[in-house]
């Protein structure tokens, strides 16, 4: 097994006395496919905000390349390479599916530091080429001059989707990806999703099975901010513990 | 859909945002507008000057309003600065050369924009409106405070300009004031418009619709702020200056709240994020108060207030989206 990428030590986050993160010791091997799951509130998306520095941990540390991060501003640690979607729509509703993108190429690339050219110019073309790429890849490219806020929701999730990718991420953080998505239509989102690139760390959130089964090679279980129990696909499905309080009778009775 | 239509969908795709900064033939307008104002209503000239003023300093808070969605209450902190700074330079060192004068005010505003900047831009909403609100406020009391050096309420006197350029003296009739007033404006408008088309001009509008993902994808929101903030005050600060050197006279009023309130109403009027919502609202404004305060010098306000209400509830995009949705309608008639 080759050095993780991503490593959390003994995170802990509480609010009050509501512990969201328990002494969670969690890590990421580059090229991974993991999938987190857990009930409602058991702090699956509160450690996504751990990991991308939205929230400060009350202890423990988070690692990147075997580097402390803990103390990292959320920003510097997108430009380091960790990228994350939203259980809910983040876009830049007013711009186009095309700016959209662009937008997370420029600031990676630093295109977005330059104050005097026009963006269409000479540095310009590649920016949107490649988000042009993106687009094609995710199929979308159809309505990349489409303002984000005309499209449907289905299509809106693509681009949220392609925004991270256009970061470039060592390591991507997806918060159920097809949620909300009418379930005729979700299987346009898994695809997208099992074509990922095969060197990005991909860590999914998601509360249908059938998704994490197909995607997954590994598995942890959250329940209330602390990891239950982790393993391969077989090893969780069969897990007496695990279909007890989280698959319950409804996934496998 | 075949393979080569296809390229030239994407392409074209790219083509409109590589295009997208080229100067359309209507944007020459507002320009021949100004310049055929001087010779048609000589009159109106020294009103013309105060209007191209109000345009600058309209503009100078769309960066930060209409583009980054900071909403500002004092942004007349900005404009104050510099009138004192070219004034103060005029009236009390002596030093009458105007254009290095507006630099100077360009400077002292955009110290006073990049400190205030730094720390009011990590706040955001009421807390931050409340924070520019205050900062004017306290700019102002300093004035105050310090009447023995910018006069207080009865006006800093005795700015005595130097011919512009060393050779163009100032007439009775405001006309070099007006040429003077409108090549600054015309100067830093292509600087405004060459930022907002700019690569970080996207990344403010980025931040104004979404702070959050701004973050996510790894924009250093603060200073991306920061800068156009700054930009801003000074440009804010140059209107100051023209002002000051125009009217030969700087009062608190300058620095009021009054003046950021009145900035704010001209640029919603007029339509925030698209540069030339200044231009018309700054006119529309100005004219308009000049019209109704000869009909009815006490009411003349409350004119103005049925417009605003107007606009805001029938035309949201402001006056400027008016003329956009003209002129889409038009283009289509012709098809």
């Amino acid at each position: 097994m080759s050095a993780p990428i991503l490593e959390t030590r003994d995170l802990h986050k509480s609010f009050g006395a509501l512990q969201v993160a328990r002494e969670i010791n969690f890590s990421l091997e580059p090229g991974a496919r993991h999938a987190l799951i857990g009930p409602n509130g058991a702090g699956k998306t509160s450690f996504v905000n751990l990991i991308t520095g939205v929230l400060r941990p009350s202890a423990g540390r988070v690692l990147l390349d075997g580097k402390d991060i803990t103390r990292t501003p959320q920003a510097e640690r997108a430009r380091r390479g960790i990228a994350r979607t939203y259980q809910i729509n983040q876009l830049f509703r007013g711009l186009s599916v095309l700016e959209n993108v662009c937008l997370a190429v420029g600031e990676r690339t630093g295109a977005c530091n330059n104050l005097w050219r026009p963006a269409g110019a000479s540095g310009g073309r590649a920016v949107i080429d490649e988000a042009l790429g993106l687009l094609e890849a995710l199929r979308i490219e159809e309505d990349a001059l489409k303002r984000v806020s005309e499209l449907p929701y289905g299509r809106q999730r693509l681009v949220e989707i392609a925004i991270a990718l256009g970061q470039k991420p060592r390591v991507l953080l997806l918060d159920e990806p097809a949620a909300g998505v009418p379930s005729a239509e979700s299987h346009i989102i898994l695809e997208v999703i099992e074509h990922l690139p095969r060197d990005i760390a991909v860590l999914i959130i998601e509360h249908d099975m059938d998704v994490v089964f197909r995607f997954a090679r590994e598995i942890t279980v959250l329940v209330a901010g602390a990891i239950l129990t982790q393993g391969t696909p077989e090893q969780i499905a069969a897990d007496e513990q695990v279909r007890e309080v989280y698959l319950g009778s409804e996934a496998h009775g | 859909m075949a393979a080569s239509e296809h390229i030239a969908a994407t392409e074209a795709a790219a083509q409109y945002l590589l295009r997208r900064h080229r100067w359309h033939w209507a944007e020459a307008l507002p320009w021949l507008v100004a310049i055929a104002a001087f010779f048609v209503f000589p009159g109106y000239v020294p009103l013309g000057t105060q209007i191209l003023i109000w345009i600058l300093f309209a503009l100078s808070l769309d960066l930060v309003l209409g583009y980054a969605g900071i909403v500002t209450l004092g942004h007349a902190a900005f404009f104050g600065t510099g009138a004192y700074a070219a004034g103060l330079l005029a009236a009390k060192l002596g030093w009458g050369e105007p254009i290095s004068g507006l630099v100077f005010a360009a400077f002292c505003a955009a110290l006073v924009g990049f400190v205030s900047g730094w720390v009011l831009l990590r706040y955001h909403g009421l807390t931050l409106l409340m924070l520019t609100l205050a900062t004017a406020i306290m700019l102002y009391e300093l004035g105050n405070a310090r009447a023995d050096l910018t006069g207080g309420f009865d006006g800093l006197l005795g700015i005595a300009m130097k011919p512009l350029l060393g050779a163009f003296d100032y007439d009775l009739y405001g006309r070099t004031n007006y040429v003077y007033a409108l090549a600054v404006l015309f100067v830093l408008f292509l600087v405004a418009r060459r930022i907002v088309y700019s690569p970080f001009g996207q990344a403010i509008i980025g931040i104004r619709e979404n702070v959050r993902r701004m973050s996510a994808v790894g924009s250093p929101v603060h200073r991306r702020l920061v800068t156009i903030y700054t930009v801003s005050a000074a440009m804010a600060g140059v209107a100051g200056g023209l002002y000051a050197q125009t009217n030969a006279f700087v009062t608190l009023g300058a620095l009021s709240f009054e003046r950021s309130a009145t900035v704010l109403i001209i640029l919603i009027l007029g339509g925030t994020g698209r540069l030339y919502g200044a231009f018309i609202g700054a006119l529309v404004f100005l004219l308009l108060e000049d019209h109704l305060a000869k009909q009815s010098p006490e009411y003349w306000e409350f004119g103005v207030g049925v417009v605003l209400v107007l606009t805001v509830l029938f035309a949201r995009r402001g006056l400027f989206g008016l003329f956009e949705d003209a002129g889409r309608a038009l283009a289509r008639r012709r098809k």
